[in-house]
């Protein structure tokens, strides 16, 4: 993390100092003369908008971010105009401006970065039809946007069943962050998870109406951990960070407690090394790294959607912690459902009502 | 000679303004010497420089002859002087003991021995003559006493100079008494003291010489044996004035107030204006004297629509106006000059032209369809400025900038100017100075010749033997008696504001 | 120097102070101070693009601001501009989605559905501040989690099946305008600024000539003074408020109307209500001084977008100039409030 940060700051006093030659040029960018980049052979350059969670939300932001990253070191590119970017956005009315601000500093592909970029992309896509935009968590109609969605269902299931198998008190909470499709993806794959493993285990569940409030998130962890609840899983972009601080804190309190938590999105591991028991992944960095690649390629998928689910290695679960006692178990037992929803024999529930009729075999 | 401390050249400014300019103040050990001058003369920051709360820009002070430099009340404490405030600055709940050694506890083994505190505050109230009881809680004792404790503050202190500002603002004439009382067994014993004030009586009465300061400039210092009031006054005033008001005999007609048995809860739910009966007639003044917090604050609030009354019955020119809003009350031919100009008068961030129109400007030609007329405002206020003499640059200043007398001219003028049935006066002319002193009953004695009631509340009992034509006494809630003022003295009104029952048997209470 | 001159230079100096600490802090930490400004002016004003969504900003800046200041006159702290204009901005959408009119009717009915909630909501302090003496602050910070609680809620249950988003407000009851995006290269400025300058001028206008704003002022000033001279404090409080909450209401109708034209299920609040305080401080609490004070925030708001990007500053570091900006803005104000005073009493 501080590397990471302390390697951004060199490269920005790096762009700083091109920049400063390059101050004036911006007027004529102005027109859209060039965009078709027909004659010059420019490096083809990328850039992403974070929406409000900022782009260190340890969560999708930052994954995405992650992901960008690694497209540039593979393509050789630096960050800046010239090469990957990113802008982020501290209120809703900023989006449109920071999309637009891209795609006018000539960005070949620009993507808004989660599911309340929704409206933002969509009318910036209208506007600006030369360039090419793509869309993380939500599906966006125009043909130059490409959409990405997850089977965020899929990697809470495989939580779901860790969870399951490690309760001890049968009583499993969830957290989720706001409510919408994505959450409720999430929420399902978990339920249906846990059932499947474990069809005593009950799921507690509650929504913190926020992605950006840790204290809140802390605040619903320590009712459900108080509650009986002794693994909590949650879906909440910063505002899990509190679970991860109640579960510490009461481990540091009493060593011998049998409590666990698990991750979102990325591997959180290193929230809590002792009780974090996994976490269910959202690779937004290999659908970015993926979607640039084709793009670059000259495959830009504009006007469809694309879903990554456990096949195309777009989710998945991080590595077991050590300390779980049925380590081996657990992961013998994600293996073989691995293997079921790949081959389609297990159709994860992606809804709450899909979850209605969901039953394990 | 033998000086305790001596103001030289004394100048301080003010962003521009001079409030002293090379003034000299010299003490000499065992005197009572006046500091007299009007309000915002300049008398409370000359004695501040003294007290180390300002720095002054110029001049030199020098205690038994040798200078220095007081930087703040602290190094002013430790020369041995003392200040007795205005606004005393005791802890209510405290005793008189803790009041006093507050900030110079005695202490043993890290607690307060409170006992030998005690001991040594008895020793120094006996020594003067105080009379005060080291045990008795602030809130149980009377103003005078707290007063006392003040005194014995700075004492206890070891002050040798003592500065009393305007003590006598709160107190009753009896205790007033027993104050100069104690200032000379304070020179008897070899203090020295600064008396400030306005109140050229206490000047003539206790004080052996008066430096007298006018607009920020030292006029001169006399000896009181050899002056009279008359000639303090001009050098206080810069002119001749007039004590006594000329006023032709009353006249009362019918009765336009009538107040009968009227009860009022203060804001903490006590009963403090019970079973209070006025009348005030047509042509006539009457003044309500009494001792401050004896309900009559409640009293005019209760009557001008700003507090809810109890019970009781308010009756104008025979309509009932009890409970009526302040609106309603007005409207029904009541001015009110109110007792605090800053708080109720003014709204002080308003231009004083708009302050002139506070109550009116809802009426034409002032506003048309809630449309405010400035012209009209404006012209109003001019008129206004004009004939009640306000000083002001212009009628667009804030009414913030004025003087106190100004502001209160304002007042008068607006209130006067509606020319209503009966003009209430609370304290009209507190702290203002001479000259619109006079300027202020005179219109109120032209009022009461006009054929209107005026009700005045004052605790200046000169201002009420000078200005009424019957005297009501409040205490407790009640008016006690009323008394003609030409029969009466300040002796006697002492008694009745205290509550001692009438001297003079025969004559009934009822108005 | 006159007051009014002081009055005017103030901000100006302030703003200059906060550039300059900001140079120091960028030039410690290594950036260069005029490329970074130079990206901060070109965000804001270099291409028409940024000065259409420098007005598009500044519009609910403006009514925000002007309602912090309005309750302000009247002695009262609104703090529940934020929960006023998302009441208002869901009324607005609300009606813009639900009915089928012609434009002349359904953009004013919309812009008038957003001050009215935004009045009603605003009501409910004001009514409790004049009856029961429940302080303003207290009851506005509530109402702000209820509006936002509240306005998720129904847009999930009432106005969608469980969505996170309405559909857009019907093309008549739109403030957006192909013509105005043409004219700034497709930025969402809208038709809102002119909803905006009427309400400067109305704000003007009602306190400064009308009886009504006399009144405002007075119980602002002096509420005893005010009650003395028969008018009824209680009731203006109300008004007060309610006028207040009705500009926050309209604020919010920019944005549903104008800027978005739909209305999200929201995380947390926009901070365009917070924002409205720093306008309201900064401007004096005039209308003229909104005005200008919304100008200078909207466009350090959106120039700072293009900061990182064309200068290579850190979002962290912006922040921490755009907040010395507003922070020496804020002193100045108070430093000249405390010298106003101080110097009054030292004369006493």
């Amino acid at each position: 993390m501080k590397k990471r940060k302390i390697g951004m700051a060199l490269s920005l006093v790096l762009a700083a100092g091109t920049l400063l030659g390059a101050c004036g040029k911006s007027d004529d960018n102005a027109g859209d003369d060039n965009a078709k980049g027909g004659e010059k052979e420019k490096a083809f350059t990328v850039a992403m908008v974070t929406d409000v969670g900022g782009v260190d939300d340890k969560s999708f932001n930052q994954s995405a971010w992650e992901g960008l990253q690694a497209f540039g070191k593979e393509n050789g590119l630096e960050k800046g105009k010239d090469g990957y970017d990113y802008l982020q956005s501290k209120s809703d009315a900023d989006y449109s401006t920071n999309l637009n601000t891209l795609a006018r500093q000539d960005f070949d592909l620009v993507f808004g970065i989660g599911f309340l970029m929704q409206g933002a992309v969509e009318e910036i896509a209208k506007q600006q039809k030369d360039h090419h935009f793509a869309i993380v968590d939500s599906e966006v109609d125009q043909p130059n946007v490409a959409s990405i969605l997850f089977k965020e269902q899929e990697a809470s299931f495989l939580a779901g069943v860790a969870a399951a198998m490690t309760t001890k008190s049968n009583k499993i909470g969830f957290i989720g962050g706001v409510e919408s499709a994505v959450i409720e993806r999430f929420e399902a794959g978990f339920v249906a998870g846990v059932k499947a493993a474990n069809p005593d285990a009950t799921v507690d569940i509650q929504y913190a109406g926020a992605f950006d409030k840790a204290e809140l998130g802390q605040s619903i962890a320590s009712k459900m951990y108080s509650s009986g609840d002794d693994v909590v899983f949650h879906a909440a972009g910063a505002t899990g960070n509190g679970l991860f601080k109640e579960a510490t804190d009461r481990k540091a309190k009493d060593p011998n407690a049998e409590i666990w938590a698990i991750g979102v999105d990325s591997d959180q591991a290193n929230m809590g090394p002792d009780v974090v028991l996994t976490s269910a992944l959202k690779r937004v960095d290999n659908a970015v790294v993926d979607l640039s690649t084709k793009a670059k390629d000259g495959n830009f998928p504009g006007g469809k959607t694309i879903t990554y689910g456990l096949s195309e290695d777009g989710v998945g679960l991080a590595p077991i912690n050590e300390k779980a006692a049925a380590k081996a178990d657990i992961e013998k037992a994600v293996n073989e459902w691995i293997e079921k929803i790949k081959s389609g024999d297990v159709k994860v529930p992606g809804t709450r009502d899909e979850l209605k009729s969901f039953s394990a075999q | 000679m033998d000086y305790v401390i001596e103001m030289l050249n004394i100048r301080k400014e003010f962003n521009g303004f001079v409030a002293n300019d090379n003034i000299t103040l010299q003490l000499k050990k065992g005197e009572i010497h006046a500091l007299l001058g009007e309000n915002g003369a300049g008398k409370s920051t000359l004695m501040n420089v003294l007290f180390g709360l300002y720095q002054p820009e110029q001049g030199e002070i020098r205690v038994k002859g040798k200078p220095v430099k007081i930087t703040d009340p602290n190094v002013a404490n430790d020369l041995g002087i003392g200040m007795v405030h205005q606004h005393f600055m005791l802890v209510d709940v405290f005793t008189v003991t803790e009041n006093i050694i507050l900030g110079r506890e005695i202490t043993s083994k890290g607690s307060i021995d409170i006992k030998k505190a005690e001991q040594e505050v008895r020793k120094i109230s006996e020594r003067y003559g105080l009379a005060v009881d080291p045990q008795a809680k602030i809130s149980d004792i009377s103003v005078g006493m707290q007063q006392r404790v003040e005194i014995l503050k700075t004492l206890y202190r070891g002050a040798e100079i003592l500065i009393f500002d305007e003590p006598t603002a709160v107190l009753t004439p009896q205790e007033i008494k027993e104050l100069i009382q104690i200032m000379k067994t304070l020179i008897n014993e070899g203090k020295s003291i600064v008396l400030i004030t306005h109140k050229l009586k206490e000047i003539m009465e206790v004080a052996d010489r008066c430096t007298v300061i006018r607009k920020g400039k030292g006029i001169g210092t006399v000896n009181v044996s050899e002056t009279n009031p008359d000639e303090l006054a001009r050098m206080m005033v810069g002119h001749d004035v007039v004590f006594k008001v000329d006023k032709k005999p009353a006249n009362p007609q019918q009765s336009v107030l009538d107040v009968k048995d009227f009860v009022v809860k203060d804001s903490r739910g006590v009963t403090v204006v019970n079973g209070l009966d006025l009348t005030v007639r047509a042509g006539e003044i009457v003044g309500i004297a009494g001792v401050d917090g004896n309900g009559q604050s409640e009293f005019l609030e209760a009557i001008t629509g700003l507090r809810k009354a109890e019970s009781g019955s308010v009756k104008l020119n025979g309509k009932d106006i009890f409970n009526l809003t302040p609106r309603k009350v007005k409207e029904s031919g009541v001015g009110h000059i109110p007792q605090d100009r800053h708080k109720h008068g003014l709204v002080l961030n308003f231009p004083i032209g708009e302050n002139m129109v506070l109550q009116n400007y809802y009426k034409e030609p002032f506003s048309k369809r809630g449309i405010l007329n400035f012209k009209a405002i404006y012209q109003q206020a001019r008129k206004l400025i004009d004939e009640f003499d306000v000083r002001t640059p212009s009628e667009y200043v804030l009414a913030r900038a004025l003087s106190g007398g100004n502001q209160q001219k304002a007042i008068i003028g607006r209130e006067v100017n509606d020319n209503p049935d009966l003009l209430i006066a609370a304290q009209p002319t507190r702290g203002l100075d001479v000259g619109a002193i006079e300027f202020i009953h005179k219109r109120l004695i032209e009022q009461r010749d006009n054929g209107k009631a005026v009700l005045l509340v004052s605790f200046e009992l000169d201002e009420i033997m000078n200005v009424s034509d019957r005297i009501a006494v409040i205490y407790e809630g009640k008016i006690v008696a009323v008394v003609d003022p030409k029969e009466t003295d300040e002796q006697e009104l002492g008694l009745l504001m205290a509550g001692s029952s009438r001297k003079k048997a025969g004559e009934s209470t009822n108005v | 120097m006159s007051k009014r001159l002081i009055g005017i230079l103030t901000p100006i100096i302030a703003v200059l102070l906060g550039i300059i600490v900001g140079t120091i802090i960028m030039l410690a930490s290594g950036y260069d101070p005029i490329t970074a400004y130079t990206a901060l002016w070109n965000g804001a004003f270099g291409e028409v693009y940024y000065t259409g969504e420098v007005i598009r900003q500044v519009t609910p800046y403006i009514l925000a601001g002007l309602a912090v200041a309005f309750a302000f006159r009247v002695g009262l702290f609104n703090i529940g501009v934020e929960g006023q204009f998302l009441v208002g901005w869901l009324a607005a959408v609300w009606v813009g989605v639900s009915f089928d009119l012609p434009r002349i009717i359904h953009l004013p009915l919309a812009i008038l559905a957003a001050a009215i909630a935004g009045a009603l909501w605003a009501f409910i302090p004001g009514l409790l501040k004049a009856r029961l003496r429940v302080h303003e602050v207290i009851v506005t910070i509530m109402l702000n989690y209820t509006a936002l609680h509240v306005c998720n809620y129904i847009i999930k249950n009432v106005l969608t099946d469980n969505k996170d988003k309405t559909d857009l407000v019907k093309d008549s009851a739109t403030l957006r305008s192909e013509w105005l995006q043409s004219i700034t290269d497709y930025s969402r400025f809208h038709w809102g600024i002119i909803v905006a300058i009427i309400c400067c001028f109305i704000m003007w206008f009602l306190l400064e000539r009308t009886t009504k704003g006399f009144e405002l002022r007075a119980v602002g000033f002096n509420q005893h003074a005010a009650q003395y001279a028969g008018m009824n404090v209680n009731r203006n409080i109300i008004l007060s408020m309610v006028i207040s909450g009705a500009f926050a209401g309209l604020a919010g109708a920019m944005e549903g109307l104008g800027t978005f034209g739909y209305v999200t299920v929201k995380g947390g609040f926009t901070g365009v209500g917070f924002d409205g305080i720093a306008i309201a401080l900064l401007g004096g609490n005039t209308a003229l001084g909104v005005f200008f004070a919304a100008i200078l925030f909207g466009a350090l708001k959106i120039g700072a977008l293009n900061m990182p990007l064309e200068a290579g500053v850190p979002n962290e570091l912006v922040d921490i100039i755009i907040a010395l900006i507003v922070f020496f803005v804020a002193s100045s104000y108070i430093i000249r409030k405390l010298l106003d005073r101080f110097g009054k009493k030292e004369v006493k």
